[in-house]
This record gives C-alpha cells, structure tokens and sequence, in this order.
C-alpha cells in the first residue's frame, strides 16, 4: 500500500524532506524538500496555528506520480510528487530558451527528441482540506478503498473523500455536551488495512474502540471496546496518564493492533477485546521516575510503533535515541541507538543495554544518564523490505539488515 | 503501596520538603502531630500527594497563550487532579486543609503561581489566564473561610469542576473573549491584594528564577534532565506576603478603583 522507494518524515519547520532509497553508501542525499504548511493566524481565539506537521501517510500509488496527505494542527494538504528526467529538445517555433523563433529564419522542420537531463523533482499541492478540525489533528489514515481518508483530532473523527475538499464527514463526536465532563480523548485512529468499513481509534484513557461505518452514520456506538483491567499492584497518580495510547497501528494482516502507552507495547487479537494477546515493556526501569518524568512532561511524550511487512517483529521509539525491536516468534528483544556516532556508514548497530543498578556491563547506561530530550518519536518500516527508518530530533536514520534482507 | 511507587521520587521531592512545604507542614497544626508522631510515612505521603496537587495546577494554569494547549494534556492532568482531591476528600485531609490556620501561607502560594502565571507581556495587556482566576476564586474560597471578606463557598468537588471548565473554554472560540474579561473582572473582585500597585510591588522583589521557571514549565525544557530541577526548587519558597501587610491600603484602593469602573 505504500510506495516502496521513498520514505519521508516532517520536521518543525513545515517541511516534507523525501530521501531516496537506498543501497546507497553512507548518508543519503536530500531527494526533495518543499515548505507543506505555513504558520497561520486563528483571528477568532488569537491563537497561532503552527506549521508543525503532525503525521503523512503516503498514498497508494496508482500512476507515476506518488501522493501524500500531511497535516499540521488543523489543515490537511494532499500533494502530489512527481520527477522529470527528460526533457524535449528541438522545437520548430521556440529556440533553446523559449523564446519564439523569428519565422523567417525557419528553413527546416525537425522532431524534438527528449534528451536526458538532472532529476528534477516537482511538489504540488493537489488538494487542501481545511477547516475540518476544531481541535488539533493527531492522525490520518487512507482508506483502503483509495478514495476516502478520515482525519482525528481530540474529539472528532472526520472522513473525507480524497477529490473533495469543501465537505467531511463526521463519523465520530466525543466531545460532551458540557466540557465540563470531559475526561477523555482521543489518541490516534487507523483504517482497517481490508476492510474498509472498519476502524480504530485509540483514547487518552487506555481503550480502543473498533467501528463500523455500516452500523450508523455516525459511529459513537463501537462495535467492539477493548479495554485491559487495570493492575491493582501497580496503580498510582500516573496510572491513567501511561495507559494512554499514543498509537495504534492494525497489522498488515489485519488480525492484530499494535498500541504504544508510555511503558508498554501491546499486541491485540480484533477478536479478543479483554485483554491483549502480548505485551513488552520497552521502559520499564521509568516506572519508578514517573513522578519526574511528569514534573518535565516528558510522561506526555507520544511514541509511534511499527509493525514490519510479514507481522513478525514490533518496533517503536524510546529516549536517548534508542528504539526497540521485539520479535514476536523468539520473543526476544534488542535496544539500538539511532545517534551519529554509533551510526557510521555500513557499521553494525551494537544492542545497548540500560541498567538499572545490580550488575552493570562496560557498555551500559544507567536510567539516570539516560537523556530524555532524545527521543525517537517516529518510526517507520518497510512494507516488505527489513529497512527502517528512525526520526532523531533533525536527523533521519535509515538502517537495513544486510544479513536478512528478505522478510520473513 | 503503588501509591509510595508511583510517588517516591527522593531528588525532587526531597528538595522541596526541606525548602518550603516541611516547614508549612509543622507550622499546622498542633492537634494532627500527635497522631503523625508514630507514623513517619504518613506525612511524608501526604506532602508527596499535595506537591504534585500543586504541581498538577501549575501545569494547567502555565498555557501557552499565543499557541493552544493541548488538549490530550490538559484532560490528562486535570484528571490527576480531581483523583487526587477525591481521595483526600475520601482521606479526610481535605478539610483538614480547609480548617488550618494557614489562610496566609495559602495566599503565599497563590501569589507564587500568580507570578509564574504572568508573563510581562500579559500584565502588560492585562489579559489573565482564565482558568487560574477561578481557580483562585475556588481554592480561596476553600482556603479562608474565616476571612472577613465576602465570598461565596464552593465544596471541593466543584473545585476541579470550575477548573475544568475554564480550561477547557480555551478551546472555545464563541468564549473565550468573554472569558478573559470575566477572568479580568473577578480579579478585581474577589482577591485584595490583586490590584495593578500590589502586583508591581510583587514583580519588584521577583527575581529572574521565577522567569526561568516560567518557560521551564511551558515546554522549553531541552537542557533539564530528569531529576535536575533548580527551577522548581525556587516554586517551594514563594515571595513571602509582602503584599499581605498592605491588604488594609489595597482595599482602600481598590474601593476607589471600583468606583471609578462603575462609574465609566
């Protein structure tokens, strides 16, 4: 579903940057950079609208050209990338500049040949879905059926068609009558990878809930609720704040979610809705910082996830440029490090280890050096080859697995 | 206890007890150390619990005033909020709070955050977050009740209630023109030692940190590391109430100034 070669990531400065993809030596050239969004000026809650890009999802890809929805706060823009690598020469009436020949020096006709020239890469905006959102855009997802997408804020879900920019639909309202009592919101939302009449979305309070648009126009009753108890053993102030999920991702199967909290991953079967089938801590020595961790909210940090093409291995982001895989067959689980110095061309990432006091090896990092204004955020994989990529504050990593190229 | 887990963070918590909150704690009241005596966890829990109370409404008073909070984050802590007064309601240590002698050392807090709260700009504009003007209302109201001067009682309940809603209207745009203004207004109102002279007088003896902390907390936090807090250190030991002493000449003068608005 997604394009194969190109990933792309959003940075503060309302820019896309595409990179190209790889075999290539070492660090990648900027393949195309273009300003998405501007900051804009809400006049009637004097309130800034930043140019922030807040997640892009690429589009299937149907012709030569490739298609991106990004969005920032409250407006989605739809873009289409296109390369030009030839260019025709040899016109009759305008010469090498454009500019139109004297007729009368014209003694001959000739056929313009195209003639290989620099790549050149052409970014347009295609379409702008604007004034959809009350409150601040957190996801968008691209239908399966290639026509439509919906777009999530805190409170809203609304679906638009791809071709049309002056209406939506709102499919989901959870905002209260009073805001007074409002005590949860949404997270994150995705299309069924199949089914596209299926849904998810993921809210502040822990719970997923799956809809289906056949059931009503409006889809504040979900089909299926999953929710795990929470854990007495473990319940404090903060308990809420963790739970809630920062993403949620169907597999590519379309059997399972994938959810990030604050700690946890979690692994859900769409047919079980009590509790999930897996869940790995990818932090859990944080567990007992959670006070400090709130007191510099980086407790409010959200975390993406990622499934890699065949299902079989989860990976998501952590702090101090570290991200982490788990393999969900062998159960095992590695931490790497997405930093300059560890990542020099063609190098094998080393496992990194945190240790939390008891044993301490030569290369390991104690919780407390851990370096919380380094974190990785974002992450994608490949749909079908093992290549990642990792977004570290203004840096792009693209790694790949030499050894198991294949998915498998 | 997941409680004692979740809360036992000796660096910043330790810091803040012996600069400020220790000392309020002891300077309370008599009748609760004798049954304390025994039971060193207790205070210790109880302290931990309203320092991150305090913590909480800070937070949620710090918006960002040229770009909207968020609102994930203002539901989240605003919920950490109202579970933490449940359960002093349940605990009875909510109107131990209330029956405390401590009006004056509540009124230091309050002034501390108003600090925190403005930026020179803001003053300048005379805007107001909203939502911590009520909050003072409410948290006042709970705070003297023996005060002499008339306000209306609000239970604790209604307390986050207030709070909420006025976070919230942020995001609505039909109000929140009204509400800055509605904010304006009860600051003249309800809190004394609110007019525009005793303000100055606070910023005076304000010193730089405040400032820091200020933007420490509103998200510029890329050089603090966990555990290193300076700034909230200096948000435990809050201008002593200078302001308090010049309460009889404020209300005097704020009498006049009402006048001269209800006469305009």
């Amino acid at each position: 579903m997604i394009p194969l070669s190109f990933f792309t990531c959003g940075v503060h400065g309302g820019n896309d940057e595409s990179k190209n993809e790889p075999y290539s030596q070492g660090e990648y050239n900027v393949y195309s950079t273009f300003q998405s969004h501007e900051p804009e000026f809400d006049y009637l809650k004097s309130l800034e609208i930043e140019e922030k890009i807040n997640k892009i999802k690429w589009l299937p890809q149907q012709n030569a050209a490739h298609s991106l929805l990004s969005t920032n706060d409250k407006t989605i823009k739809l873009w289409k990338i296109t390369e030009r690598d030839k260019r025709p020469e040899g016109y009759n009436l305008k010469d090498e500049e454009g500019k139109l020949k004297d007729l009368s020096t014209v003694t001959s006709l000739q056929v313009p040949v195209l003639k290989p020239m620099d790549l050149m890469v052409e970014v347009t905006p295609r379409r702008i879905f604007a004034n959809g959102h009350t409150y601040h855009v957190n996801s968008i997802s691209v239908n399966s059926d290639c026509e439509t997408y919906m777009s999530a804020d805190d409170l809203r879900i609304n679906l638009w068609h791809l071709a049309i920019t002056d209406r939506s639909f709102n499919i989901v309202d959870i905002k209260p009558a009073n805001m007074e009592d409002l005590t949860e919101v949404i997270t994150a939302s995705e299309f069924h990878p199949h089914h596209c009449n299926l849904f998810v979305y993921s809210s502040s309070k822990g719970s997923l809930r799956l809809c289906d648009m056949r059931a009503s126009a409006l889809c504040d009753k979900h089909s299926k609720l999953y929710e795990e108890p929470e854990d007495p053993s473990n319940r404090s102030f903060f308990s809420e704040i963790i739970s809630s999920v920062s993403d949620v991702k169907f597999s590519h199967s379309g059997r399972y979610m994938l959810t990030r909290d604050y700690l946890t991953v979690k692994v859900w079967d769409l047919n079980m809705e009590t509790k999930p089938v897996e869940t790995y801590q990818v932090h859990d020595y944080l567990r007992s910082k959670l006070c400090s961790l709130y007191e510099n909210d980086c407790i409010f940090d959200k975390f993406e996830c990622a499934w890699n093409g065949s299902d079989s291995v989860i990976m998501t982001g952590a702090y101090n440029n570290f991200f982490r895989m788990f393999d969900r067959n062998t159960k095992r689980d590695v931490t790497l490090e997405a930093s300059r110095e560890s990542s020099k061309p063609r190098a094998i990432l080393k496992p990194r280890r945190v240790c939390v006091g008891g044993k301490r090896r030569k290369d390991d990092i104690s919780v407390d050096s851990l370096d919380f204004t380094k974190k990785i955020l974002h992450t994608a994989w490949h749909p079908t080859e093992n290549i990642i990529a990792i977004a570290a504050t203004n840096n792009l990593y693209i790694f790949q697995d030499k050894v198991n190229s294949e998915m498998h | 206890m997941g409680e004692e887990e979740g809360l036992h963070q000796t660096p910043l918590l330790d810091t803040m007890f012996v600069r400020g909150l220790k000392r309020k704690c002891f300077d309370g009241e008599e009748d609760i150390e004798g049954t304390l005596a025994g039971i060193k966890a207790i205070p210790s829990y109880n302290l931990q619990r309203q320092s991150l109370l305090d913590m909480s409404l800070v937070k949620l008073q710090l918006c960002h005033m040229l770009v909207e909070p968020n609102l994930c984050r203002s539901v989240l802590i605003a919920n950490t909020v109202r579970q933490i007064q449940e359960e002093m309601t349940q605990d009875g240590t909510w109107q131990m709070i209330n029956t405390q002698s401590t009006g004056q050392t509540s009124l230091d807090r309050l002034v501390s955050t108003d600090i925190l709260c403005r930026s020179s700009r803001e003053q300048a504009e005379g805007k107001q977050v909203p939502g911590y003007s009520s909050f003072n209302k409410d948290f006042e109201d709970d705070q003297t009740q023996d005060s002499s001067e008339t306000m209306s009682t609000s239970s604790s309940v209604q307390t986050p209630r207030n709070l909420q809603s006025n976070v919230w209207e942020m995001e609505n745009p039909q109000e929140s023109r009204g509400n800055f203004q509605k904010s304006l207004d009860q600051i003249f109102e309800t809190l004394e030692n609110k007019n525009p002279n005793s303000v100055e007088d606070l910023f005076s003896e304000v010193d730089n940190s405040y400032y820091d902390l200020d933007t420490m907390l509103t998200g510029m936090m890329s050089n603090t590391k966990m555990g290193h807090c300076d700034g909230l250190e200096t948000f435990s030991s809050p201008t002593t109430a200078t302001s308090n002493s010049n309460c009889k000449s404020d209300l005097n003068e704020l009498d006049h100034i009402v006048e001269i608005l209800v006469e305009s």
